[in-house]
């Protein structure tokens, strides 16, 4: 197994990008990220995409993709998990790379959700689409059930799941990339439109389009191109039952946990060593279920952490600086990318206001679905 | 809702069948090849009982357009009196009368249908009892 | 001993108000109360059709029959809103109900007669002993035109009756039935409401048939309206059914538990089996029941029935037509019926 860098980095902004298609997004992230590492010619590449034939009836992306970089020849493949996808993309760039197969891999991840799809329907085939979504159930839907069983179990309040929204768009409203710029209020999340009780529109991640590339080659050649790569430490991913009802305690995460755990042990750390976290909250309670999860704090007390300001820029884990899914914007395919290069960009210290200080380790966690999938990865920079 | 979709599914949504793991008694609903407890893979088939409680739930407000005419609606996750766990509507009810823990029976019901010429896709729904 | 073996019906529990539809039209609401004597009517959630409100009255009526439904040899279900136009609600309230695949299923349609259609020909079933069990069900979701007279009755429900020769609930003494061709309501393939020739539905259509299967059944039977306990005819509104009542020499007093229309409204092939259904409810052993059926264009089912002990073991095991029209009611007003009714023209 040899050690693995990413070594250049590439993203779109995230929104409403009516102008530009599938291909437009990829290609433009995968130039910049090229561009970045200062690579002449890719191995390899990995497509993370949930459901582009849903979205925009375009299947065989990876080939697409492929062609329209001018790189077609080399191998592509498309890897699918929700919106776990762009995750477990880089995962499988990772496998490439460490076991000596290639040596420039491309990872990226992309959607394009706004080209007219029902979303909503489109998105619910995550779930467990005979004994779920036939019954009426959307994926916001799937996190309130979360949400109000938490809310039940430990006490969690309406103020401190606001409280998430309310930090990440502080936080989005520095980031250029970020579908929204602005800060909201407690309020502002409360009085939201309700979508699905007890979750409003504000703490629901938004549809978006965009696509975010990184390229991976081997530790050892990575000053070739930089000066600053970023060592993967960690590559975890788990499963957990598809249904959510089919689970014990729909409180866990347990995908998120057995991930996490993994990660941890093979990166050699402990949580409390992570120094800046990105993590899935494609909802509100989805963060604070997450870094309760991965142990950044005891199960049931997330929603007093955030409260707290211990997961805010300046608190014990800053947690998703970009802005994280609710502000930054979620392009289901490209999050798990995205939220890499976020780390990527605060281990090179070039995040700007959002900057968290002498950052050194940081963790990404992005899943599918209610949390069937997760993928854990952890980064150090050399 | 292909047809034959909906029909592969008729014994578990129309008669809530599920099938007992003959070695360790899980049930698993719906069927499996095998118990991923024990790994086993001999099964009896029963059918669950149509009394439950609400384990968690929520109204849903914007729902995919084969639903839209039915918001606001509730879904909840029910466990039926064999701990056996489903998601299902909560119908004939006021958002607000719904509760964790409270007592529903599974009644049959329209689930969705294909369009207005297409199939019409039955099941189960709960109703507070 | 043929008869009735098991019996259930099925209320949805929403209701609209005859004043909530009169004022919707600007008619008088006091006018239409006392013309009709209709107070309310019931409507089936938007997830209820023919087939969900027969499979719950088939629940019921297993609950009261304890058989095992594999034994059940046929499956005829009365309705004039069967929800596929081709393909039989039978085949899926028997899925439901665990009786296939052994099993005779059959729709019927005849107007409001539709429920005691399909009663009549699984007592015949089971008379020549081609079926050890028949359920027979009658039940609807009524269409009437927006702004029509029936608007104020057309509603649903639904109850069903489970015929065999042992652990009779009621013995069908006799039976009787009066047709001829008489177009006072129909219904033309593919058109959404029903049309009927206004007062023509009256004195030649219903009084006409509904009357002269009451009189050749007493004919045949040699009984006098007073050795009945109780009568139940088909329901259009509150007034026909006891005006035939009355012309035939039944008191209110012995239509009085059956009269469930000002209340449930007129289920169609719903409407006398469900008012059948109320009586037996508060029937008792020895009793003798008088059942008489309409079904536009035209003709009239008659049933005499006799109560055996066995009611007061099964009559609890089911919820009762009283609770199911007076409990836990959901009253709407006229858009939330116009959506449920899907009277609302939507885009694709």
């Amino acid at each position: 197994m040899r050690d693995v860098a990413i070594i250049g980095c590439g993203m779109t902004k995230f929104g409403e990008l009516w102008k530009k298609s599938i291909r437009d997004i990829f290609v433009e992230a995968g130039l910049k990220a090229i561009d970045d590492a200062g690579v002449e010619n890719i191995d390899s590449m990995y497509v993370g995409s949930m459901t582009s034939g849903l979205f925009v009836e375009q299947e065989h992306i990876s080939a697409i993709m492929a062609d329209y970089l001018g790189i077609a020849g080399i191998p592509a493949v498309r890897i699918e998990s929700a919106c776990a996808s762009g995750g477990l993309a880089l995962r499988q760039g990772f496998i490439e790379v460490t076991s000596g197969m290639n040596d420039i891999v491309l990872v990226g991840g992309v959607e394009k959700m706004t080209d007219g799809a029902d979303a909503t329907y489109a998105l619910a085939s995550a779930a467990d689409q005979e004994y779920e979504v036939y019954n009426g159930i959307t994926f916001p839907g799937l996190y309130a059930m979360i949400a109000r069983a938490h809310m039940h179990r430990y006490g969690t309040t309406r103020k401190q799941l606001a409280l998430v929204a309310v930090k990440n768009h502080k936080n989005g409203a520095s980031n250029p990339n970020a579908q929204f710029q602005r800060e909201t209020t407690i309020d502002g999340v409360i009085n939201a439109t309700m979508v699905a009780d007890p979750l409003t529109l504000m703490d629901c991640s938004p549809v978006s389009d965009g696509a975010a590339c990184v390229i991976l080659c081997p530790l050892d050649q990575a000053k070739k191109y930089t000066d600053t790569p970023v060592k993967i430490l960690a590559s975890c991913a788990a499963t957990d039952n598809i249904a959510l009802h089919q689970r014990d305690d729909v409180t866990i995460l347990k995908a998120v946990k057995l991930s996490g755990e993994s990660a941890f042990k093979q990166a050699g750390i402990s949580p409390g060593d992570i120094d800046v976290a990105e993590v899935h909250d494609c909802f509100t309670i989805a963060e604070i279920c997450a870094i309760e999860d991965l142990g950044f704090v005891a199960k049931g007390k997330g929603g007093e952490f955030t409260e707290k300001g211990e997961t805010a820029l300046d608190g014990k884990i800053p947690i998703n600086t970009s802005g994280g899914l609710k502000s930054k914007g979620h392009p289901v395919g490209a999050t798990g990318i995205a939220q890499v290069i976020e780390i990527v960009e605060q281990l090179r210290g070039n995040a700007g206001k959002r900057q968290v200080k002498n950052a050194k380790v940081g963790l990404t966690q992005n899943m599918g679905g209610s949390g069937a999938s997760s993928v854990v990865h952890i980064f150090r920079v050399v | 809702m292909p047809s034959p979709r909906y029909w592969r599914e008729i014994p578990q949504r129309y008669r809530l069948e599920a099938n007992k793991c003959k070695k360790c008694g899980k049930i698993f609903f719906p069927p499996r090849l095998i118990c991923c407890e024990c790994r086993g893979q001999a099964f009896e088939k029963i059918r669950l009982s149509d009394e439950g409680k609400i384990i968690t739930f929520t109204v849903i407000r914007v729902a995919p357009q084969q639903f839209a005419t039915q918001t606001p609606y509730v879904v909840a996750i029910v466990e039926t009196k064999d701990e056996v766990r489903l998601t299902t509507q909560v119908a004939d009810c006021k958002p607000e009368d719904v509760e964790i823990g409270k007592k529903v029976r599974l009644v049959f019901r329209k689930i969705q249908e294909e369009g207005k010429t297409g199939i019409l896709c039955y099941g189960y729904k709960a109703v507070l009892v | 001993m043929v008869g009735i073996i098991g019996y259930g019906s099925y209320v949805p529990r929403y209701r609209i108000k005859a004043e909530e539809i009169a004022k919707q039209w600007g008619m008088d609401p006091d006018a239409i109360k006392r013309g009709l004597l209709l107070k309310e009517k019931t409507v089936p959630g938007i997830d209820e059709d023919t087939i969900t409100i027969s499979v719950e009255a088939g629940k019921n009526a297993l609950k009261r029959a304890e058989i095992d439904p594999q034994e059940i040899g046929a499956v005829y279900i009365g309705s004039e809103s069967h929800p596929y136009a081709v393909k039989p609600s039978g085949t899926v309230v028997a899925e439901a109900l665990g009786i296939v695949p052994e099993v005779h299923i059959a729709d019927y349609e005849f107007a409001c007669k539709a429920g005691t259609e399909a009663m009549f020909v699984c007592y015949s079933q089971v008379k020549a002993e081609v079926i050890k069990y028949g359920l027979a069900i009658g039940a609807d979701t009524s269409q009437g035109a927006p702004g029509d007279a029936l608007e104020y009755s057309a509603s649903a429900g639904g109850s069903a009756f489970i015929f065999g020769k042992e652990k009779v609930v009621a013995e069908i003494v006799e039976t009787y039935s009066y047709t001829t061709d008489t177009p006072d309501f129909w219904r033309r393939e593919g058109a959404f409401y029903p049309r009927h020739s206004g007062r023509f539905t009256g004195e030649p259509a219903y009084f006409k048939h509904v009357i002269g299967a009451g009189k050749g059944i007493l004919e045949k039977t040699g009984l006098k309206p007073d050795d009945f306990a109780y009568a139940v005819f088909h329901m259009p509104n509150g007034k026909f059914p006891l005006t035939a009542g009355k012309k035939l020499g039944f008191t209110k007093e012995q239509l009085e538990p059956g009269w469930i229309v000002p209340l449930m409204g007129n289920t169609y092939s719903g409407s006398s089996p469900t008012g059948f259904s109320a009586t037996l409810d508060v029937a008792k052993q020895g009793e003798l029941i008088l059942l008489v059926s309409f079904g536009s264009g035209a003709g009239s089912d008659a049933f005499v029935f006799k109560v055996t002990d066995r009611i007061d073991e099964v009559r609890d095991k089911a919820i009762k037509v009283k609770e199911l029209l007076e409990n836990d009611r959901i009253y709407l007003n006229y858009g939330q019926y116009a959506k449920f009714r899907e009277k609302i023209i939507m885009n694709e």
